[in-house]
């Protein structure tokens, strides 16, 4: 209440001239961006206000748009009193922040103190005058009509009988079929000549608002009423490439069409005589944006969360500190070497590994593996790109002699949909679909209804990856790549992290996907490096470009020999189902082959190891089972069509190490932390280093925060539980028939999650660090802004040094000693199951570092 | 054998009651047990099935519990047994066991889940007391706890705005369609002078008599009986309600909306056919509506760019056909279709995430630009008004709204008006004045005593409309619904000299009672927050789940929930009432239609929606 009597007073200020084009871009630029739930990119919630810091902009944001900002005071106290929250640390950030003599009354606040948690959003505010002053729910009778239109205008495939159009526009599509029609859209005729008579948003909020200077508040609170439409059509605007096929539509469109239909519901209500809404309205206009001071609870709130975050990185700091000092015996001969994404998820898999065969050594690099190109499956009729989102490959590569065969799943056929053979279909199907629903319950199985990460590529197929004539093009795509940016790419991607020398004989390159069953966010789990999708092609071409002679012939000019008897073999590890599978094995030689075999099933013993540490965290699977069951489960888990939560995706990722395996060798992350291979030794001025931290604000910064804002409002900025979803169009989800598009992340992904911000470690120097965050503005903001916190291990001195108002501090742990697992098994035996699953039950589990004794 | 078929209520009753009492958090015991009485009945039912079939596939009928016996009134439950009820048996049993599995690991952790797996059995008692049933009574008592099953599936979130209003909605739709069975009911009381089993309703020799002395009699049950099937399989003019059930997790839109829920009008046409075969009028009426509604809802699935609102439309498209069968007297091919739509729509729901995954990788490789255009020839003209009505939905809901609930709303509105001291000063010496009448009925003029119970039962009508529009007090809403149920039983007292006494006293102590006790509860909430004004979803389920409990039960229990002593009054007071008073059973059965919704509106209204103080997090109003 207090905060619209202080937005009343700053009234004043507001801007009574209407700057149509200014008002769309801001608009846009405030909307949800996600795209078709095709390719699923994380991204900050909260990228508008990523120019401001940390706290100020979630709190401002939080009173313009009415969400949950950080977890609530309650779940806040109960984490203290379980310990979760540090007593020492709460301590010490309530004195660094408020000072010795504020102590006692800000800790009393902090615990006791009783606040209304309220919000009342600014958003929303001007038209919810249609129901107060005109006595109709102008919502419920535009939306409906509205959100079932855009749907069916935009619907991907799912419809039988498409949008009757000639792709000049939504607005004109509407136009056309008005025309052409004995029915319409509208039940009066006003709104139905102004459509005709092509009024523009400006002109239509005349006779809706009236006054100008509330048109902007206006539109904000229309749009931001069905936030989820807007954001959709918004992002279709900007990138139409995201929609298979393709349709034109801007949100000047759908405006100008939502303005139309109040108009017209207006006058079915009340006749052509009613006023426009702001003649009954004596408030003045209210900026939305204008700045808003913190209150009390949001000190308490911020302390709360600072105290939340450095109860898990005090431990972590220390744990890395402590473990550094340990002895790491180094293998005499290295057996191979395995690099895989840095996502958080393979964090466990290459500390099974490296216990299954203690000889070998693991690697990360972001998973495209330095090679950026659209991809093009046998007889696809589109291309995927496998990079990160922001890059625009110029390659092309090609899937040519695939012999498996595309399976099809007869049920899903559109028939049924119809009336006679409708009724035959559904006859037949019918009794087969029983029988169908029989095994799903009790013995799933993958099927071409469940999303498949193998079936990305085909392993049997060629690549065509080498480009032997620069004019082998397509559609502006040079395919494949030339010995020189093959050589540029590999070299890039090996400096990068550091692997310049002591090759073993084999070196796998593994990428990452995840099947699933039932799941519209399935692309979330994919790779995030490759655009949503699994990482299978790039690590198969990353080691076609490694072994190939020429290359390397390039590359040992430049300085960088790998000896002839090391070979690179590709994969793709499967996280959900657990599974790897290697690609072009036949190129290994006989003494490779040999050790192949060895190895793969060390992989296969890791898996083992990495399932059962996995299903920890699932209720379903008995821990205590043998190795052989639980690997079964987990696998079952991926083929389960009711099965919500085939894996727990990015849940719990909070962490980012940059640095050697040394540092993390023999320390227990719980699969919390993104890795990225890097050596200081071979980087002294920090100019590789500038390459590697530049994709990591923005994929690590993005999945963690995405994460922290589903989390923390999973009702407006998550997706809210997936059990009622319902696929509209194929491009995302609503509840119900009439309901808003849900972006952001659902309920079973975000449950274990710790809202914590990311805190990347970086092993170097911090004026090296210093160096590479500040290269360029967009990279800096992420940690000038605090979106992404940021350490540097000193390398010489072992000493911590924390980023903060533009410089390195040094930051001495409070922790002292560290949590021992002495056996994994016992260790992973003894996980509760969570009681329930609200943050306090559901994130006991997530474990800070932990020491391994072998 | 006969005596087994009651097995098949009380398991399902039994599973339900042990579900009640389980601890919230064990879902293990919850899911065990909902798995365990669903498998166990599948099991029985598969013997019973087979045993029946093996001994020669009799129909079987039995009496089996008497409620209340008075005069030509005898209230009791009867079980019958014959191939419709064992193709529906088997189809159901297995459905809900693959659902229940299911579920157990779909809804895990789901704040509901405990809520959800109640409902579960609950359905499935409704389901096989409707499809078991013998008589109407028995039937209608299924009827009843299906319909608030479904209104408290699909309000199953109930914190956010749209699963609530739909089940409003729903609910609504559904009350048409209890109120028709209620008349079918009441006229068939008076044609037989007894409370008919459809063993003897369906004795085609009986029933040709009947056709011959009391032909619009006949006709009117036949009318009423099509109307309730058609609300509750979603055939035309009704059909919107089904796409805006789809609100509750995918396994119970599934189960309930898929297949079983919405095949019950299929179920009441066949287990009724032998009366209305011979009817031509209605016959050519139900193969009208069948096929009205194919051809509609085909075209409106074809154009459905959602999930499982196609799913819905072309479940309606084969539903449609499947009356026309039924019609025809094809009823093995109806029973077979009915099965296979089941299945398949059970399945389709369930596996509906999974088409964006398939349907876009199918795109990928498959996809062929189609050449769209809009036309302008006549032809094409006619194609995109087609598909235009289609988008729409041939404007059905509008359709609903408009003409269904608008009329009796402004009626209300218009009510409103009347200050309510005054309105309430009126109603209370108005009533006194009845009273007065009913107690010495021997000094009025007979011509005044016929005009009395058409007044009255007027009067009952209107102050419940002045309810159902009321957007003020809560209080105000509850106090006038009560008033209607006053008003209506002195009207049915006033009419028959019947209605006296214990009866009286059986009907009143059940839903006064409960008025008493949804009093309390808003009271409760008053104390709380000073504003309980009806225009407006106030959430209290979250702050009071308690007190949101106790109040449903008051609604449910005020307004007649089955077994409660106003479930049975209903019952009695219509048999009460006369076929010739055209007026009175008008009134009432109107009254009736709107009180449920009343008081189901006032517990939406309080106690459900978003939570007004959003103190914690909730979604926004139109996701």
């Amino acid at each position: 209440m207090n905060d619209t009597i202080t937005l009343e007073k700053k009234a004043s200020a507001v801007n009574t001239s209407f700057d149509e084009k200014h008002v769309l871009h801001e608009l846009k630029h405030y909307l949800p961006t996600q795209t078709p739930l095709k390719d699923f990119i994380h991204h900050n919630s909260l990228h508008a206000f990523q120019s401001m810091k940390f706290y100020d902009a979630i709190f401002k944001a939080s009173k313009i748009f009415g969400f949950k900002a950080t977890l609530q005071l309650d779940d806040f106290r109960k984490m203290y009193e379980n310990g979760r929250i540090k007593k020492e640390v709460l301590d010490k950030i309530i004195n660094d922040k408020k000072g010795a003599d504020q102590f006692s009354n800000w800790k009393e606040k902090l615990l006791s103190k009783e606040y209304s948690e309220s919000i009342f959003p600014r958003v929303g505010v001007l038209r919810a005058n249609w129901k107060s002053k005109y006595k109709i729910d102008l919502d419920t009778m535009v939306q409906p009509t509205l959100f079932r239109i855009l749907c069916s205008y935009l619907d991907q495939g799912i419809s039988v009988w498409d949008f009757p159009q000639e792709n000049k526009g939504f607005l004109n599509a509407i136009k056309d079929l008005e025309k052409n029609s004995f029915a319409s859209f509208f039940k009066t005729k006003r709104a139905k000549k102004y459509l005709e008579d092509g009024l523009g948003i400006k002109e239509l909020l005349k006779i809706v608002v009236g006054n100008e200077a509330y048109f902007e508040q206006y539109l904000f609170d229309q749009q931001f009423s069905h936030r989820g439409w807007s954001g959709m059509v918004s992002a279709i605007e900007d990138q139409p490439s995201v929609l298979l096929d393709k349709r034109v539509i801007s949100l000047n469109d759908l405006i100008v069409f939502d303005l139309l239909l109040e108009i017209d519901a207006l006058d079915k209500q009340f006749g052509n005589s009613w006023e426009p809404l702001c003649k009954n309205i004596s408030t003045p206009p209210v900026d939305l944006f204008a700045d808003a001071t913190l209150t009390e609870l949001d000190e308490v709130f911020k302390l709360w969360q600072d105290a939340f975050e450095w109860s898990y990185y005090d431990e972590v700091l220390a744990g890395i500190a402590i473990g550094k000092k340990k002895e790491i015996v180094v293998p005499v001969k290295t057996s191979f070497q395995a690099m895989f994404c840095i996502d958080e998820r393979e964090c466990s898999i290459r500390r099974n590994i490296e216990h299954v065969d203690p000889n070998c050594e693991t690697l990360a690099a972001p998973g495209f593996f330095g090679v950026e190109f659209y991809f093009q499956p046998q007889n696809a009729k589109f291309y995927d790109k496998l990079c990160p989102a922001p890059v625009t490959p110029k390659y092309l590569i090609k899937e040519i002699n695939a012999k498996g065969e595309r399976k099809h799943e007869l049920l899903y056929t559109k028939k049924n949909h119809t009336f006679f053979i409708g009724s035959l279909i559904t006859m037949f199907f019918g009794f087969i679909s029983a029988l169908k629903l029989f095994l799903t319950v009790f013995r799933p199985k993958m099927s071409p209804a469940i999303s498949n990460a193998f079936i990305h590529m085909d392993k049997t197929a060629t690549l065509s990856i080498e480009n032997k004539d620069l004019n082998d093009r397509e559609n502006d795509l040079q395919i494949g790549f030339t010995i020189e940016e093959m050589a540029a790419r590999v070299e890039g991607l090996l400096r990068g992290i550091g692997m310049v020398k002591n090759f073993a004989p084999i070196v796998y390159v593994i990428g990452h996907g995840s099947s699933s069953a039932n799941n519209p966010h399935h692309g979330a789990h994919d790779c995030g490096a490759c655009s949503g999708r699994p990482g299978s092609v790039n690590s198969r071409v990353f080691a076609f470009m490694t072994n190939h002679p020429k290359v390397r012939a390039m590359l040992s000019s430049h300085g960088l020999v790998i000896p002839e008897s090391t070979q690179f073999v590709g994969g793709l590890h499967d996280t959900a189902a657990d599974e790897i599978e290697f690609y072009d094995e036949q190129v290994l030689n006989f003494v490779n082959t040999t050790a192949h075999k060895e190895n793969k099933i060390a992989f296969e013993n890791a898996l083992d190891l990495n399932a059962k540490e996995r299903s920890r965290r699932f209720a379903s699977i008995n821990t205590k089972g043998s190795l052989r069951q639980t690997r079964k489960a987990i696998k079952d888990r991926s083929v389960s069509l009711f099965e919500p939560r085939p894996e727990l995706g990015h849940g719990t990722n909070t962490l980012c190490i940059i640095g050697s395996r040394e540092l993390t060798k023999g320390l227990f992350l719980d699969r919390r932390a993104f890795m990225n291979s890097y050596d200081y030794r071979t980087d002294k001025d920090a100019t590789l280093l500038t390459g590697v931290m530049r994709p990591i604000g923005l994929v690590c910064g993005g999945i963690n925060l995405e994460y922290y804002f589903s989390r923390v409002d999973n009702h407006k900025l998550g997706a809210g539980t997936k059990l009622p979803h319902n696929v509209m169009g194929l491009i995302g989800v609503a509840n119900s028939a009439d309901g808003d598009l849900r972006p952001g992340l659902p309920l079973q992904m975000i449950e274990v999650h710790d809202p914590v911000r990311l805190l990347v470690i970086v092993e170097h120097y911090p004026e090296a660090v210093m160096k590479a965050i500040t290269i360029t503005p967009e990279i800096f903001e992420w940690y000038k802004n605090e979106w992404v916190h940021i350490v540097a291990l000193n390398p010489e001195t072992n000493k911590f040094h924390y980023f903060k108002n533009g410089e390195f501090t040094e930051y001495t742990p409070l922790t002292k000693e560290l949590g021992t697992i002495k056996d994994m098994k016992s260790f992973v035996e003894a996980a509760k199951e969570m009681e329930t699953n609200h943050i306090v039950d559901a994130t006991k589990e997530n474990l800070p570092v932990y020491s391994l004794e072998n | 054998m006969t005596q087994l078929l009651q097995f098949f209520i009380w398991l399902p009753l039994f599973g339900f009651i042990i579900s009640l009492m389980l601890p919230r958090k064990n879902e293990r015991l919850i899911s065990s047990v909902t798995i365990g009485t669903a498998g166990i009945n599948l099991l029985c039912v598969l013997s019973f099935v087979t045993y029946w079939f093996v001994n020669g596939h009799p129909v079987l009928d039995i009496k089996q519990f008497v409620f209340y016996k008075a005069h030509d009134i005898e209230i009791f439950l009867d079980f019958y047994f014959d191939k419709t009820t064992a193709v529906f048996a088997v189809v159901g049993a297995v459905l809900a066991f693959l659902v229940a599995v299911f579920s157990r690991f779909y809804i895990h952790r789901d704040g509901g889940f405990k809520r959800f797996m109640n409902n579960i059995l609950m359905f499935f008692v409704a389901y096989n007391l409707v499809i078991f049933s013998g008589n109407f009574e028995t039937l209608f008592t299924g009827w009843e706890i299906l319909g608030i099953c479904s209104f408290l599936l699909i309000g199953f979130y109930r914190d956010r705005y749209l699963p609530v209003r739909n089940s409003l909605k729903v609910i609504s739709v559904y009350r048409l369609g209890d109120i028709c069975l209620i008349l079918a009911m009441w006229m068939s009381h008076h044609l037989w002078h007894e409370n008919i089993t459809f063993i003897k309703m369906n004795d085609s020799v009986a029933v040709a008599s009947l056709i011959q002395d009391h032909y619009l009699y006949v006709v009117f049950i036949g009318v009423m009986l099509v109307v309730a099937a058609a609300v509750k399989s979603a055939q035309l003019p009704f059909s919107s309600w089904l796409p805006r059930a789809m609100e509750g997790p995918t396994t119970s839109s599934a189960i309930f909306y898929g297949s079983l829920s919405v095949h019950l009008g299929v179920f009441l046409l066949l287990r009724t056919y032998p009366f209305w075969e011979n009817i031509l009028a209605i016959k050519v009426s139900v193969v009208a509506v069948g096929l009205l509604t194919s051809i509609i809802a085909s075209g409106i699935a074809k154009v459905q760019s959602t999930v499982k609102t196609q799913i819905a439309y072309s479940s309606i498209t084969q539903i449609g056909l499947i009356f026309i069968e039924i019609a025809l007297g094809w009823d093995e091919v109806a029973l077979i279709h009915f099965s296979a739509n089941a299945f398949l729509r059970t399945y389709q729901l369930l596996v509906s995430p999974s088409v964006l995954g398939y349907m876009i990788h199918d795109m990928f490789f498959n996809f062929m630009p189609k050449k769209l255009e809009v036309g302008t020839s006549f032809y094409s003209k006619l194609k995109n008004t087609i598909y235009v009505l289609s988008v729409k939905e041939w404007n059905l809901d509008f359709f609903l709204h408009n003409y269904l609930w608008s009329p009796f709303k402004l009626i209300g509105k218009l009510l409103n008006i009347i200050p309510v001291k005054l309105a309430a000063a009126a109603l209370i010496i108005i009533f006194c004045i009845g009273i007065y009448f009913n107690l010495f009925s021997e000094q009025i003029p007979a011509s005044f005593s016929v005009a009395l119970p058409i007044v009255f039962s007027f009067l009952g009508l209107t102050t419940v409309l002045y309810s159902f529009a009321e957007k003020g007090s809560a209080f105000r809403g509850w106090l006038f619904v009560v008033f209607g149920q006053l008003f209506i039983t002195l009207s049915v007292a006033l009419m028959s000299d019947n209605f006296r006494g214990l009866q009286i006293l059986i009907y009143m102590s059940g839903c006064m009672f409960f008025a008493v006790v949804g009093a309390i509860c808003l009271q409760k909430i008053k104390t709380i927050d000073n504003n309980i004004n009806l225009d407006l979803f106030h959430g209290y389920s979250q702050e009071q789940p308690l007190v949101g409990f106790i109040f449903l039960i008051s609604c449910l229990g005020f307004a007649g929930l089955p077994f409660t002593p106003t479930y049975i009054g209903i019952d009695i007071l219509f048999s009460n009432i006369h076929t010739h008073d055209y007026f009175t059973i008008t009134f009432i059965s109107l009254s009736f239609v709107f009180m449920e919704i009343c008081v189901l509106r006032i517990y939406a209204r309080i106690f459900l929606g978003q939570y007004k103080k959003a103190t914690h997090a909730m979604a926004y109003r139109s996701s």
